[in-house]
């Protein structure tokens, strides 16, 4: 014990006092929005494009238009490491900080973050991930999932193959593979796709993946050369699924089969694979490339400027728009919250007002530069999805491509499914609160 | 000057063998919890009892658990993660078959289910020693991590695997579930952190724990003085299980609030669980404290305060800059003080004692 | 002074080779019987039909098997390193993982820069060397002396700080490892045996050759160079070494650096089955069981037990993990090396544990 120890506790001691006084720190003319990214640890692969495409577009809108409306947005990042404890303490932060938007970005953040949004009244919006029970905003008032739940992307999975086979009564005795992260966030398609599996004979053979084991996936690929599984659905993230792709080839399975849900699209997934990669598919519901007038504002706004965190060559990769595409999602809605309740500054229970009345038409789309790079998307005040339209990419080699025309989910097989398990949740979270905040009469 | 123990004559074994024999220590034990119970929901605001008070106090009892196992009796674990689930998962339980019991006496009784399970991981210690048994206890992490996932029962058939906290009261107040305020989350953690503490104070002090230094120090001649190997290591096993246990169904039910909870409980929880223990000093409770601040909290809060004191860092460079300083911070604290915290405390009090004429 | 770890033992269960061999012919004969007389057919799938399965199907097996082996030997080179620190100096050293990690990184990296393979990997070399030379002055000198337990938690440290620092210099993103550029076979040979498809990736066996290359050039060097003798004495004794005038310092850079070298050929394989990222870091930790059963200190332990463990996964997780919902990898390892510890507590070429008082 000398003085630097001293001195160091003293430090220490600063650094206590300071974090514990963590002050909001609002200006009057702005709007904060909390964003959860996570740029390191072993899902930052996935992470960074999407962290990079969220911050561009929000940096482009501040550039190009001074913000909506006149108002600028504070866009923050708060690091997770996909953790769900840093993701606590993001949310804690955002929260004190008066953040009008949690974005979670990971299945586990998610679900610890919905008991507290509700309380709290902070949105939540979680872009096709997280729990997909909480498309039903019966029960979830607080929690949005546009465009696509996980068990859309099921369905969308299953009518996949049957375009393939050539019909729906072609399904019978076939078997789909189910390669998944042994989580949440891995396991949420499985009730749709065994519910499914009985109505049309399928069957459905699940292949789990330990986080641990997300790069040692030797036995998992032998076990689908026994079972010779006719199509495979890969819910995989992160490091799983460059991993995936490259046993795949080796294990001479026909990676035209192998199908990857939209988070398993990432361009470094499938280029981890080299040339025999070619005919990798994976859903999806944002375009990849930069030939849309949106990523062209971005690159002259922000990326040429050198206010992008992404290289050049990155922008407009797979993942980047998808990034781009849900901070789309958040400044529409901070727009319809705008305009429902005339306020230049919203609140966060304004901006839940503005996510259930969102609506972005195909007009809409053409305004904001994003024709032919999504469909339209509606939420409503019961449906908090919208179970919008997917398409499947294909790897060529190089790039992502639009493989099959836009597919729409088996929104009559899910719909109930959610409705179910969205009661069932609130049944077992005794004392969830009762939804009180009233309908907008628009929708 | 102020701290000595010069005039505090005892007059019976009991006094003499008092946790706190001075005076001095009972008053600041006192102000210590005075400034816990008032003086932290004064000052703190929501986003420090939530992100540092209740894990603090969520890890403090998880390595005061551990110093029993590992500081006490000398055997090295790397389960304890897997134990804390398995309080959690009993915990969760229970409260979805006797939902009528109060909340904290089913917390309680998760820590028994947990030393249960140690008990039977704690097995192969009475023959496998030193780091062959920490890889030993990594199975019992691995295991039951995988059972966390694989068991539907454990979490009621849940299709995503995850845990609903439900809304239970106590005397009218909610403690757990979405509605309850971080300050009653925290006085709860805090009442059985408290509480617990000076369970665990008894225990290492009395027969028991000395039974089990006896076993750390060397545990051929403890055997041969008489002392059982298997009771000594398999109790030492269930009483860490134990608090490691009530430690793991808090996280769930008072900090985390419920979600996926499986992979809560990784090897990495393990891990720095560990490193709490040694860093605050192996074989001190007080210690376990020291070490839960230092490893649990301080990388929240150099992520949190750097920027609230102006240095403006943010993101993922923060998240690599806060990484490399508590690496160093880990070297260089072992460096100074090897022996852990705890035992920079005591020459605190060493000098104190002396104070202001050293010689 | 008594030799406790000499007291006689019962005369049929001395050998305890013998003792194991007794207790698995029992458990497998109770199977077997039981497996007769059960109606459900649970006890079939999980004694008799994985053997079935073996039979019915050879070609799987052979691949299940090689599989196996390829995984085994990669444990058996993170576990490599392990061994090595551990050997001479008595460290437990969590980094070995984050070394992995970190010196792929490197390379990939500093290819990426612009650098030549080649020369990236030189460069690569000279900067494991300097971080053995600052993680011995930094952190193995100050702490000379200190429990076992101390010196593994500032491996703690090392790690932590590794991942910030290649983080922050090289990026979080996954990168691809050069196979090609380092002139590493891809593809794979498909052999048209056993009735069906066997299939051997080219670099899978060059990963093999390679890690048997590189274990026997380390035999050679402990067995048959001035440095590998006074590595051998160090590890023996400390305190005698230092008499005889071996300079530990000088030694624990070479073992720190040999490690490295370890790493970063162990880098170079995983990345080239994955990607090298972070998450390899995970990876690391399968080395740990692979250690218990083959014994801190011994090299070919590492080896043998990287076999067994390779291969026993692999075939437990293939045969037996569907009856109980897969995903056992995670965990069989360490029961596999709990079993054989449980006869053996010091791994099965382990310095025998000898205790005195």
């Amino acid at each position: 014990m000398n003085t630097k120890t001293m001195m160091m506790g003293a430090a220490l001691g600063a650094l206590m006092t300071a974090g514990a006084a963590v002050a909001p720190a609002q200006a009057q003319d702005s709007i904060y929005f909390a964003n959860n990214a996570y740029r390191t640890g072993p899902f930052s692969g996935s992470g960074i494009p999407i962290g990079d495409g969220m911050r561009d577009y929000i940096a482009m809108i501040n550039a190009r238009d001074g913000g909506v409306n006149g108002v600028k947005i504070i866009y923050e990042e708060c690091e997770t490491g996909y953790d769900t404890k840093k993701s606590i303490e993001c949310y804690e932060q955002a929260k004190s900080k008066n953040t009008v938007l949690y974005s979670p970005w990971s299945t586990g953040a998610t679900l610890a973050a919905i008991p507290r949004a509700h309380i709290d009244k902070i949105p939540i919006l979680s872009m096709a991930y997280g729990l997909s029970a909480s498309a039903d905003g019966t029960n979830f008032p607080w929690v949005f999932i546009p465009p696509l739940t996980y068990w859309d992307g099921a369905s969308g999975m299953v009518r996949h193959m049957a375009n393939e086979l050539g019909g729906m009564d072609k399904l019978k005795g076939k078997k789909l593979g189910l390669i998944h992260l042994d989580a949440p966030f891995g396991k949420e398609p499985i009730p749709v796709l065994e519910n499914l599996a009985k109505k049309y004979g399928f069957e459905v053979k699940l292949y789990p993946v330990a986080a641990a084991d997300m790069q040692n996936q030797g036995s998992l690929w032998l076990s689908i050369r026994r079972d010779r599984p006719d199509f495979l659905y890969n819910q995989g993230w992160g490091a799983m699924n460059p991993t995936a792709v490259k046993e795949a080839i080796k294990n001479n399975f026909p990676i035209s089969k192998l199908v990857g849900v939209w988070w398993a699209g990432g361009d470094d997934d499938a280029r981890a694979g080299g040339p025999e990669a070619k005919g990798y598919k994976s859903l999806n519901f944002n375009a990849a490339g930069t030939n849309f007038p949106v990523i062209q504002d971005i690159i002259k706004h922000v990326v040429d400027k050198g206010n992008s965190l992404s290289p050049k060559d990155k922008v407009g990769e797979n993942l980047y728009n998808r990034g781009v595409y849900n901070s789309m999602l958040v400044v529409e809605a901070i727009r319809t919250a705008q305009k429902l309740t005339g306020k230049k500054v919203i609140t966060g229970e304004d901006m839940r007002r503005g996510l259930e009345s969102l609506n972005v038409d195909e007009a809409r789309l053409k305004e904001i530069g994003m024709e032919g790079f999504a469909t339209p998307t509606k939420i409503s005040c019961t449906d908090h999805s919208g179970h919008s339209k997917m398409y499947v990419a294909e790897w060529d080699g190089t790039k992502w491509t639009k493989k099959s025309d836009w597919i729409e989910p088996l929104k009559d097989e899910v719909r109930p499914l959610i409705e179910a398990a969205a009661k069932d949740y609130a049944e077992k979270n005794t004392g969830w609160p009762k939804r009180s905040e009233a309908c907008e009469k628009s929708s | 000057m102020f701290y000595r123990e010069a005039g505090q004559y005892k007059s019976t074994y009991s006094a003499d063998m008092a946790v706190f024999p001075l005076k001095q220590d009972r008053i600041g034990i006192a102000v210590i919890l005075l400034l816990a119970f008032v003086g932290v929901p004064l000052i703190g605001n929501d986003f420090f009892t939530t992100t540092v008070m209740i894990p603090f106090l969520v890890f403090s009892l998880a390595a005061i658990g551990l110093n029993i196992l590992t500081g006490y009796t000398g055997l090295i674990s790397l389960g304890t993660a897997a134990f804390m689930g398995v309080g959690a998962y009993a915990c969760y339980k229970m409260t979805t078959l006797f939902p009528g019991v109060n909340i904290i006496v089913l917390i309680l009784l998760s820590g028994l289910f947990s030393a249960a399970i140690g008990v039977l991981f704690g097995l192969p210690s009475l023959r496998i020693k030193g780091f062959y048994l920490a890889v030993a206890t990594l199975a019992a992490q691995f295991f039951l991590q995988w059972a966390f996932v694989r068991v539907p029962w454990l979490f009621n058939y849940n299709a995503s695997g995850a845990i609903e906290v439900p809304l239970r009261t106590v005397f009218g107040v909610p403690v757990t579930g979405a509605t309850a305020t971080p300050e009653t989350r925290y006085f709860v953690c805090l009442c059985l952190v408290v509480v617990l503490t000076w369970f665990a104070s008894n225990i290492v002090h009395g027969r028991l724990g000395r039974s089990w230094m006896a076993v750390r120090d060397m545990d051929i001649a403890a055997e041969l003085m008489g002392i059982k190997l298997l009771n000594a290591k398999l109790t030492a096993f269930a009483v860490s299980s134990f608090f490691c246990g009530v430690a793991g169904a808090m996280m769930i039910f008072l900090w985390y609030g419920g979600g996926e909870a499986a992979d809560v409980f990784n090897i990495r929880l393990s891990f720095n669980i560990l490193f709490m223990v040694i860093i605050g000093g192996l074989g001190s409770l007080i210690g376990s404290f020291f070490g839960a601040a230092f490893i649990a909290s301080l990388p929240t809060i150099l992520k949190f305060g750097l920027p609230a004191i102006g240095i403006p860092l943010a993101g993922a460079t923060a998240e690599h800059v806060t990484f490399m300083l508590v690496g160093a911070l880990i070297i260089v604290f072992l460096i100074v003080e090897p022996h852990g915290l705890a035992r920079l405390w005591q020459i605190g009090k060493q000098k104190l004692r002396t104070w202001p004429f050293p010689y | 002074m008594t030799d406790i770890a000499a007291r006689p033992a019962p005369r049929l269960f001395a050998n305890p080779w013998i003792k194991a061999a007794l207790i698995t012919a029992a458990i497998v004969l109770a199977a077997i019987v039981g497996a007769r007389l059960d109606g459900s057919g649970t006890l079939y799938k999980i004694v008799i039909d994985p053997f079935q399965q073996m039979v019915s199907a050879p070609d799987l097996l052979a691949q299940t098997i090689w599989e196996g082996l390829v995984s085994g030997v990669l444990y058996a080179l993170i576990a490599l390193g392990f061994v090595l620190i551990f050997k001479a100096s008595g460290v437990f050293n969590f980094a070995q993982g984050i070394m992995v990690v970190f010196s792929a990184l490197t390379l990939v990296g500093l290819y990426e820069m612009g650098v030549p393979a080649f020369l990236a990997v030189i460069l690569t070399l000279g900067v494991m060397f300097l971080l053995a030379v600052t993680i011995e002055r930094v952190v193995l000198r100050p702490l000379v002396n200190q429990p076992d337990i101390i010196l593994f938690m500032a491996t703690f440290g090392i790690t932590y700080f590794l991942i910030g620092f290649g983080e922050s210099v090289f990026g979080g993103n996954p990168k691809r490892m050069i196979t090609e550029q380092l002139y590493l076979p891809s593809g794979s040979i498909d052999l048209k045996i056993l009735g069906g498809l066997v299939s051997l990736q080219k670099i899978d066996i060059a990963a093999a050759i390679i890690a048997s290359i590189m274990i026997a050039a380390l035999g050679l060097f402990f067995q048959y160079t001035r440095i590998g003798r006074a590595l051998r004495a160090v590890a023996d004794s400390h305190k005698a070494a230092l008499s005889v005038g071996i300079s530990l310092n000088q030694i624990w850079v070479i073992v720190w650096f040999t490690a490295g070298i370890v790493a970063l050929i162990t880098g170079i394989m995983w990345g080239a089955r994955s990607d090298v990222s972070f998450a390899l870091e995970i990876v690391a930790l399968k080395a740990l069981p692979v250690l218990i059963l083959g014994g801190f200190t011994s090299i070919p332990g590492a080896i043998i037990g990287g076999l067994i463990i390779g291969i026993g996964e692999k075939m437990g997780e293939f045969y037996w993990g569907p009856l109980i919902g897969g995903g056992i990898e995670s965990w069989l390892a360490y029961f596999i090396a709990l079993g054989f510890l449980l006869f053996r507590p010091q791994g099965l070429f382990g310095d025998k544990i000898i205790e005195r008082i």
